[in-house]
């Protein structure tokens, strides 16, 4: 059998009243020291054949147990506690192990959200498609290499015949996502999971990985469950929405018609938390003020070295010549696609990472020339907000203690009580309560932690905070809060922001100004709603063209 | 008159330091949940009961002085000898020497010679021993009831006191739990409490019966026979007890400088700084370390021929040896951490919150402190607990090849060394060999199994 007959096949099956795949009342919960913590509880629903279902919910409302319960996939302490999984007429959860794993990759295909750790780094990408051929359709040598190279073709990778004996490591993350796809539909499944195909990608790579989906499931007619945390991929894709909270699905229904009139608060809650571009439109036009930061052909490159001697041979140029300036209380995105030099020129002007060229003037003064401690000092009056809330925070101190570190550094002759009052207002100040202090990161929500680092950084008042993907890592509703404690706090204590994002959307919703990076360079720069209505170079104008169209304007999708 | 040996001050100088920082670790709740993890393993409270058991030993057994005794002309006066409060204790089981090997619980030497009889005539037989049973007129019918009935009574001696130690935990823990006498009790028997309390009476009780056993035997057997020159082997193995002990620890005294400092050095500021600190220990890595160690203790051994008044007693030269011993070993073994350390700290270096304290103006010293040592710490304290009972079974090897503690020094490496040229007699002399197995054995298991608990509660990969 191959894709055609089996699209045929399924065309000649009239479409029946069962569905193909039905979930009613499913319960999981998890083993935690001795407790049961539901994680599922009670969800029902079905897919079609040939249709495209979207479940969509935030993390941790348990979208993603409720498709490896369907596989059996379950990590060692989950339980499944009840309810039914058909898959046609077959009671998957009264399978024996053996029976099932004929199921999973024959019937049932799944891609996950990140393509470098579910391929297999040691094995060329033509061997790890052939193990699925073998096991699935018995597909072995010559026969196997033909058929793996017919599905890298349909995947849309360029030039299949080279890419089949190189390794993961030698492809981007999309070619990886499009060969982990080429896997899922070697045993050519009657429904295919998605579970966040493109969060770890790019928005341009994105919009091609959602056109590919979609024309595969036009052309098989298989059905596709796509999982996700993003509207704008659901308003493109799905037949039918779902909406998860809490291990429930407090909303089912037509994709129309959800996106018409959501009925669930939760589902309206949703759509007003997404960013969307228009949001720069009504938005009073800042007028320049005097320049707090400028930076002058700012360079950082890597030497590539080779032979014994280590020879440099040549330069990666990580950031190439970017000249820029940063108003007092004014917000610049800097936009790009990741590897683009964003963060490293983030990182660069804090003097994070060496540079190796320019000059980076703050507050009238040549920053980069400076020394010892006038240098510590000064450079403390910028500071930076990282992407993620997991990491940025040491695991071993309080809240309070990390909060004050940069109080001890820069005035050692503060007393105990003015650093703990001092901690306290600014807890308070991003919305956490004073007895936060003597807590310890882990004991906070992602969202939360963001504003334990918020509050860090702003403890040694500074003037210019550079904010490195603050929201890329959180859930659409806590984004918002994020996004909202941002502006209120630039409009308080008139701050400068440089906002380092992928995310058009956030970009609207926050800056005054946008530059464009395109590898090391600004390709373009102006105010916000200029670049994002009237873009100027193509290469901007590719950015907004992957933007969900969901997300371009409240007027266009708006429930109301 | 107190005259503590230069390993004494620097174990008790550890012991302290461990002090401090269960102290300090009391307040910290990321530091104590681990610990905790560790507290409700039950092969882990049983390991470091019986740990701490062979800790008391070396504790006892490192506090030395002179002893007083009662000169000639009716003063008091010190001795030149220095022994310890263990030795002191052990006073008759350290003097009854007999002449040569005896088996465990014998009556007679292991040897034949010329026995004069009371008629004068002369006997070639196994002659009695001097100490050994020497209480029974008729050994071959009364020892059994008298080894029974000596061994009861240590062992109701030891049970007396675990009666009292077991309801000082139940009063204590009644006292914790705001519960009653009799709640706490139930608790404990049943097993139903926190930490397996019922698993470390449990083990106390074996431990306070066996010594109680051992201890009233010893007084006239000898309960592990004795050696070559006659000393009884169950005392020798108590006395080792502190140089593996001291080994296991002094050496991690020795190589936590090293593997700490430069391997963080290394991993931090990279460049030629951790060009250098990798160059230093591939370098000392490729050289065999038994050659470095031999070497070494060659040097001392001249070193101490050169200045022999300043080592006058056999106690001092055989206490330096076993220092310098401590030291070399912790100069060959650095190497392994400060790699997984260097590694660690690469990594660290990059995390976020190393790049905000550096961008808060934190100074580079402090970042070290208060960001990467404390997140490395978890390594340390696996690797520390996994080397321990590595360390003490090279003792033994290096005692094996001659270039271990002194000769004169107890150590099970020597009681090995020893015995094995005796292996090939008839009669097989196995008793010194077996002493020293059980005891290391013993204290080898506790230490990995208490090791296995430490890694498993502070590996941050293994947390369920």
């Amino acid at each position: 059998m191959n894709a055609a007959s089996d699209a045929l096949h399924a065309k000649a099956q009239p479409e029946t009243a069962t569905a193909l795949l039905s979930v009613s009342d499913l319960h999981v919960s998890f083993r935690q020291s001795a407790e049961l913590i539901p994680a599922v509880s009670g969800v029902s629903f079905h897919i079609d054949k040939g249709e495209t279902f979207a479940l969509v919910g935030e993390s941790g409302s348990g979208k993603s147990v409720t498709a490896l319960s369907v596989l059996r996939l379950l990590p060692h302490n989950g339980r499944i506690t009840g309810g039914r999984v058909n898959l046609g007429s077959t009671d998957l959860f009264g399978l024996p192990e053996y029976a099932m794993s004929a199921i999973r990759g024959l019937r049932i295909g799944i891609i996950f959200q990140d393509p470098m750790s579910s391929l297999n780094p040691v094995m060329t990408v033509g061997r790890q498609i052939g193990e699925a051929l073998r096991l699935q359709r018995g597909l072995q040598g010559k026969a196997s290499r033909t058929r793996a190279l017919e599905l890298l073709d349909h995947v849309g990778l360029p030039n299949p015949q080279r890419h089949l004996d190189e390794y993961p490591h030698q492809l981007s993350g999309g070619m990886r996502q499009r060969v982990m796809i080429a896997i899922a539909l070697a045993g050519e499944p009657d429904l295919l999971i998605a579970d966040e195909p493109t969060t770890a990608l790019d928005v341009t790579i994105q919009a091609q990985i959602l056109e590919l989906l979609e024309r595969l499931k036009r052309e098989s007619g298989m059905a596709l469950w796509l999982i996700t945390h993003d509207l704008g991929i659901v308003a493109e894709l799905a037949d039918r929405v779902a909406v998860m909270r809490a291990g429930k699905i407090v909303e089912q229904s037509g994709s129309e018609r959800f996106f018409e009139k959501p009925e669930h608060p939760y589902s309206r809650e949703l759509f007003t938390a997404m960013p969307r571009l228009d949001a720069c439109l009504n938005r009073p036009e800042t007028q320049g003020s005097e320049p707090l930061l400028v930076v002058e052909d700012f360079k950082i490159h890597y030497p590539i070295k080779q032979g014994i001697f280590q020879r440099t041979v040549d330069y990666v140029r990580a950031v190439d010549g970017v000249s820029f300036s940063v108003a007092q209380g004014e917000t610049l995105a800097l936009v790009g696609e990741s590897g683009c030099g964003k963060t490293t020129l983030g990182k660069g002007i804090l003097n994070l990472i060496e540079n190796s060229g320019g000059r980076v003037r703050f507050d009238g003064s040549d920053i980069t020339e400076l020394d010892g401690e006038e240098r510590r000092k000064r450079y403390a009056e910028m500071q930076i907000v990282f992407q993620d809330p997991y990491s940025s925070m040491n695991p071993r101190m309080v809240v309070g203690d990390i909060i004050e570190e940069g109080l001890r550094a820069l005035h050692p002759a503060m007393t105990e009580t003015e650093r703990r009052e001092r901690v306290e207002d600014l807890l308070q100040g991003v919305g956490l309560p004073k007895e936060a202090r003597l807590r310890y990161p882990h004991e906070f929500s992602g969202g939360q932690r963001q504003r334990i680092c918020i509050a860090r950084a702003l403890a040694v008042d500074p003037k210019l905070i550079v904010c490195d993907e603050p929201t890329s890592a959180l859930d659409v509703s806590v984004q918002a809060q994020i996004l909202r404690l941002l502006r209120d706090l630039r409009d308080r204590r008139h701050l400068s922001y440089l906002f380092i994002t992928h995310d058009l959307a956030v970009v609207a919703e926050l800056a005054d100004r946008v530059a464009v990076m395109h590898r090391g360079k600004i390709v373009e720069m102006g105010v916000t709603r200029q670049v994002l209505f009237e873009p100027a170079h193509p290469y901007t104008r590719r950015l907004l063209q992957a933007v969900p169209k969901l997300r371009l304007s409240k007027a266009s999708a708006s429930p109301r | 008159m107190l005259k503590l040996l230069w390993t004494d001050i620097l174990f008790f100088i550890l012991l302290a330091g461990f002090v401090v920082l269960i102290v300090r670790a009391r307040g910290r709740e990321h530091l104590r949940r681990p610990w905790r993890k560790v507290a409700r393993s039950r092969s882990a409270v049983v390991s470091l009961v019986i740990l701490l058991a062979y800790l008391f030993i070396a504790v006892l057994d490192s506090i030395h002085f002179h002893p007083r005794n009662q000169g000639e002309n009716g003063k008091s006066q010190y001795q030149a000898e220095v022994i310890s409060v263990l030795d002191s204790w052990m006073t008759p089981i350290r003097t009854r020497v007999e002449k040569t090997y005896s088996a465990p619980f014998s009556s007679y030497a292991y040897a034949k010679e010329m026995i004069r009889q009371p008629d004068g005539s002369q006997l070639w037989d196994y002659p009695r021993l001097q100490y050994g049973s020497a209480h029974l007129a008729d050994p071959e019918h009364e020892k059994t009831a008298d080894i029974l009935a000596t061994g009861m009574k240590g062992l109701g001696e030891g049970g007396l006191i675990w009666l009292l130690s077991a309801s000082l935990v139940i009063v204590w823990r009644s006292r914790h739990d705001r519960i009653g006498l009799a709640e706490s009790l139930k608790r404990i028997a049943l097993g139903r409490t926190e930490i397996p309390w019922r698993a470390v009476l449990l083990t106390l009780f074996l431990i306070l019966g066996c010594s109680g056993m051992l201890g009233e035997l010893g007084l006239r057997y000898h309960v592990l026979g004795t050696d070559k020159v006659g000393e009884d082997v169950f005392y020798q193995s108590l006395k080792s007890v502190r140089t593996g002990l001291l080994i296991g620890t002094l050496t991690t005294f020795a190589t936590l400088p090293l593997a700490l400092g430069l391997g963080i050095l290394a991993g931090y500021f990279r460049g030629w700084v951790d060009d250098v600190i990798q160059y230093l220990y591939t370098t000392l890595n490729s050289i065999p370390g038994v050659l470095l160690i031999a070497a070494a203790m060659l040097i001392m051994q001249v070193y101490m021929a050169r200045h022999e008044d300043e080592f006058a007693s056999l106690a001092l030269r055989a206490d330096f040896r076993l220092l310098f011993l401590c030291l070399i070993l912790g100069m060959t073994s650095w190497t392994g951490l400060c790699r997984l350390l260097r590694a660690e700290t690469l990594k660290l270096r990059e995390m976020e919150y190393v790049q905000a304290a550096r961008a808060l103006g934190v100074r580079q010293g402090v970042i070290l402190m208060r960001h990467i040592l404390p997140n490395v710490f978890h390594l340390v304290l696996i690797s520390v607990a996994l080397d321990f009972s590595s360390l003490v079974l090279a003792e033994a090897v290096l005692s094996y090849v001659n270039i271990g503690v002194d000769p004169t020094m107890e150590s099970w490496g020597n009681m090995i060394n020893g015995a094995r040229l005796e292996m090939a007699r008839d009669p097989v002399v196995w008793w010194s060999l077996a002493a020293a197995f059980l005891f290391m054995f013993n204290l080898v298991l506790a230490a990995n199994l208490f090791a296995d608990a430490v890694r498993d509660a502070f590996d941050p990969r293994r947390a369920e």
